[in-house]
């Protein structure tokens, strides 16, 4: 048996409202409130990035499993906003931890989908006995070009997933994948940001991956919505997860919990890993939870868990998703915004 | 060459591993080679607590050229619980709502980029607890 | 150990001075102080300079300013110890000539500042804190002074005015010293209304960024007579104390342990506490140094420097003036140049040749130069010859 014995979630303190930015580029702000459901997102402050936001949710994994990080054997941190273009996420991340020196490490990237191909490769080699704990991260500090589309939804946060095959909180009972090659969305060397196919976006990327992942997993499980408690997608808005939800039949109710982005936006690698979090901040013992993920390019993960007893016992051993998402908040100006995103630079 | 400066340092700006004197119990951080108390030579690795309390304080204005897109920010002697101080920047606030006494904890932050091109420098900052 | 007496002093007016190198600046200070005591050789040269290699990129310069001044094949030292080199090369030269080493010595202090931009001076002056524990997460000097400013507000209740009326005061002072460089005065509300550089302190609290030599000539006193024409002022006691580079590692946050301990043994080589005092020159390079300096000295009582300046007490009438030559705040602060130039005032005060500024009766004077954040600290004791 194989599972999440620790998770934790980070999520930075600064927020900017969508009539912020919608008032910079004078565009229409309820139209990106009822049309995306975005009221506002997250923002990085300038000493954050993937690797500190990594750092900080996989303390609180490590936190709620209670085992020496030494024993750790694979770190991965997927994200399309890495720091470094070649060095490792990774190894400021097992080095800060006490990971140091025996374990592999690479990092991911797969658009939004980087973070759940870490947690997928994490389990795997725990599964296969490779490694005694693997810990995957989901994280980004994802930019927009200003005034883009993706300006409103752009977000930045992590989530960390530890596996291992005792003292589980989250048993992995099923596992699947869905990937194709298509450019809906990308962003080219040396470019600092991404650019995407419009409404290409939607329905033969979002929509076909992540519906494909979803229905082969639930038939290589057996199971249908009503045999969930909760289910979280990748969210690049407050929509697309919801209308996804309910062509599988999952009800508002069901999906709801791990719903972040309409106040959290777009962390894209951390998506659905932080809705992850939010789910198991909750869960109780017995609940079943599928996760579909997708990153651009295309593909989507599923994973289906199980709550185990051990679950309620260490949820409040570290800072929970919601309360970090809901308080504690400071909210931007766009002239602030854009410095803190090195959208605009001083001069000297 | 910032690298080997800033890497022979990582254990204390990542993990804020400290040095216990084996003789007397004081501890060190960054560690030493000999206790300032004892002048013992034998020390245990231990890391600190990520909790403490201000003891003072400024914000800063004018900055040195590493730190001038960062300004104003706040910086302050913490004692960190258990009695070890550091100074640390503390984040995530608002300057002018900090208090000697007030209790803080440490996050993993980026503290320095050499230059456009340089490394990326990390550790130890603070936000309120 | 031979007596050791100041038979002459060199000083130019301090501030941006664009034309002239550091060479320039040295060697014109020097040539004053030899002129002053009326010699025309050395045996020995010591020079103090915290930063010459990040304010213009030259280190060695015992060997440049010997040649600049034409006196290779002397010995020249370069010593250091942050803003208290100047205190440092003083002291060290009274050392030669005590010892029987040298005979006529040439100290000096030096500092270059204005050929880098202000973030990089902040940052030159920075490496006289601890450059891996503190100066990594962005402190300044101006913010370890506001650190211990806040810190003192809290213990003490010290006010934004009378921490003010320490700058108020220096700067009446200075505007009595031709050499000073910002020799304006400035009022209350001038201080506490001018720019923030570290909050509490503003630009007023601070000394400025100076270019300055200062030079001066040491020899035993007993053949004070024989060298010099000028009446000599002795140097009775020398003390220098170090304590932990970071500033969070000091045990009392509010108070300078190294000037402290410097004191206690230049008052012992005295043999007189600070009641036998009559004027002094402190590190003020910000307005709450001089208030933890004069506490440290002994000069008041622990939480009472807090209204030394407000209430007169260190005025140059008062009952222990401080700073007469408008300390650096007023003066300016070569860093390197600062210790020797504190000297030179307190020999001219001794010899009564301070015009507006004169302490009356002044036999006996108190010099205290800072290192870093109080790491370092040298005190030095003259006495009329």
């Amino acid at each position: 048996m194989v599972g999440v014995i620790g998770y934790g979630a980070y999520i930075p303190r600064y927020r900017i409202r969508v009539e912020e930015i919608a008032k910079t580029w004078g565009a229409d702000a309820p139209s990106y409130k009822r049309g995306l459901l975005l009221k506002e997102k997250s923002v990085p402050a300038p000493d954050q990035d993937t690797i500190t936001m990594s750092v900080e949710a996989s303390r609180y994994a490590v936190r709620r499993a209670g085992i020496d990080s030494a024993r750790i054997g694979a770190v991965y941190v997927g994200s399309e906003s890495h720091p470094y273009a070649v060095k490792p996420s990774g190894t400021v991340l097992a080095e800060a931890l006490g990971a140091t020196p025996q374990a592999h490490t690479a990092d991911f990237e797969f658009a939004c989908k980087a973070g759940s191909e870490g947690m997928f490769v994490a389990m795997g080699l725990v599964q296969a006995g490779l490694v005694e704990y693997a810990l995957g991260v989901g994280a980004d500090t994802s930019q927009g070009a200003p005034g883009d589309a993706l300006e409103y939804s752009a977000s930045a946060g992590a989530g960390a997933f530890l596996f291992g095959r005792e003292k589980i909180l989250a048993e992995v009972e099923e596992t699947d994948t869905f990937m194709t090659d298509t450019p809906d969305f990308w962003r080219r060397e040396h470019q600092f940001y991404p650019e995407h196919a419009g409404r290409f976006t939607g329905e033969p990327a979002y929509f076909k991956h992540t519906l494909g992942a979803a229905k082969g997993i639930l038939k290589k499980a057996g199971a249908t919505a009503k045999d969930f408690a909760f289910a979280v997608f990748h969210q690049p808005n407050g929509k697309f997860p919801l209308k996804v939800g309910e062509m599988l039949g999952f009800t508002k109710q069901q999906v709801e919990t791990g719903l972040l982005s309409p106040t959290l936006g777009n962390t894209y690698s951390g998506a659905s890993p932080i809705g992850l979090t939010a789910i198991l901040d909750v869960a109780k013992p017995g609940d079943r939870i599928l996760m579909v993920s997708y990153g651009s390019g295309a593909g989507s993960d599923a994973f289906i868990f199980r709550a185990t007893d051990l679950l309620p016992k260490v949820q409040n051993l570290a800072p929970k998703t919601r309360p970090q998402l809901d308080d504690n908040k400071f909210y931007l100006d766009y002239g602030t915004y854009a410095k803190f995103r090195g959208k605009i630079r001083k001069a000297g | 060459m910032f690298s080997s400066r800033y890497w022979r340092e990582i254990p204390q700006r990542y993990r804020m591993e400290a040095a216990k004197c084996s003789g007397c119990g004081h501890v060190s951080f960054p560690p030493r080679l000999i206790c300032p108390k004892c002048k013992g030579r034998k020390f245990e690795k231990v890391r600190l607590p990520d909790q403490g309390k201000i003891l003072t304080y400024t914000v800063i204005h004018v900055p040195a050229t590493p730190f001038k897109d960062e300004v104003p920010f706040a910086i302050a002697v913490v004692e960190l619980d258990g009695g070890v101080r550091i100074t640390s920047q503390v984040v995530d606030c608002d300057p002018s709502t900090l208090t000697i006494g007030q209790r803080v904890r440490t996050e993993f932050r980026k503290l320095q980029e050499i230059g456009d091109a340089g490394i990326l420098c990390y550790g130890y900052k603070c936000v309120p607890a | 150990m031979r007596e050791v007496a100041i038979v002459g002093v060199g000083m130019t007016r301090w501030g941006e001075l664009w034309e002239k190198s550091l060479r320039d600046i040295y060697v014109e200070t020097a040539l004053l102080a030899m002129e002053d005591a009326g010699v025309d050789r050395i045996d020995s040269m010591i020079v103090g300079c915290m930063s010459s290699g990040l304010f213009v990129g030259q280190e060695h310069l015992g060997s440049v300013l010997a040649d600049s001044l034409g006196a290779a094949p002397v010995p020249a030292s370069r010593v250091e110890s942050a803003c208290a080199s100047g205190g440092l090369a003083v002291r060290t030269g009274f050392m030669e000539v005590a010892s029987g080493m040298s005979d006529i010595v040439l100290v000096s202090g030096v500092e270059k500042m204005t050929d880098v931009d202000g973030g990089d001076a902040t940052y030159a002056l920075g490496t006289a804190a601890d450059q891996e524990y503190e100066c990594y997460h962005g402190i300044t000097f101006p913010g370890l002074y506001a650190m211990m400013a806040r810190a003192y507000m809290h213990q003490y209740g010290l006010t934004r005015e009378e921490l003010a009326a320490v700058a108020v005061k220096n700067h009446e002072n200075g505007s009595k010293n031709p050499l000073a460089q910002f020799p304006m005065k400035v009022t209350i509300e001038q201080v506490i209304g001018s720019v923030m550089v570290a909050d509490p302190l503003r630009i007023l609290d601070c000394s400025p960024i100076t270019d300055g030599a200062a030079a001066m000539i040491l020899c035993p006193l007993d053949q004070a007579k024989k060298i010099s024409k000028n009446s000599p002022v002795k140097i009775i006691g020398s003390g220098h104390a170090t304590d932990s580079i970071a500033y969070h590692s000091r045990e009392d946050l509010t108070y300078l342990e190294a000037v402290a301990k410097a004191a206690e043994r230049a008052y012992k080589m005295a043999g007189g506490g600070p009641e036998t005092i009559d004027a002094v020159e402190v590190h003020d390079c910000f307005t709450i140094a001089e208030i933890l300096a004069i506490e440290a000295l002994g000069l008041v009582e622990r939480g009472k420097g807090r209204t030394a300046a407000s209430s007169g007490l260190t005025a140059i009438g008062g009952k222990i003036p401080v700073n007469p030559s408008g300390g650096l705040k007023s003066k300016g602060h070569p860093v390197g140049a600062t210790g020797v130039a504190q000297v030179i005032e307190l020999t001219k005060q001794l010899r009564g040749e301070c015009g507006d500024r004169q302490v009356k009766n002044a036999r006996r004077a108190l010099a205290q130069n800072m290192g870093g954040s109080g790491g370092s600290s040298i005190v030095h004791i003259l006495e009329v010859g």
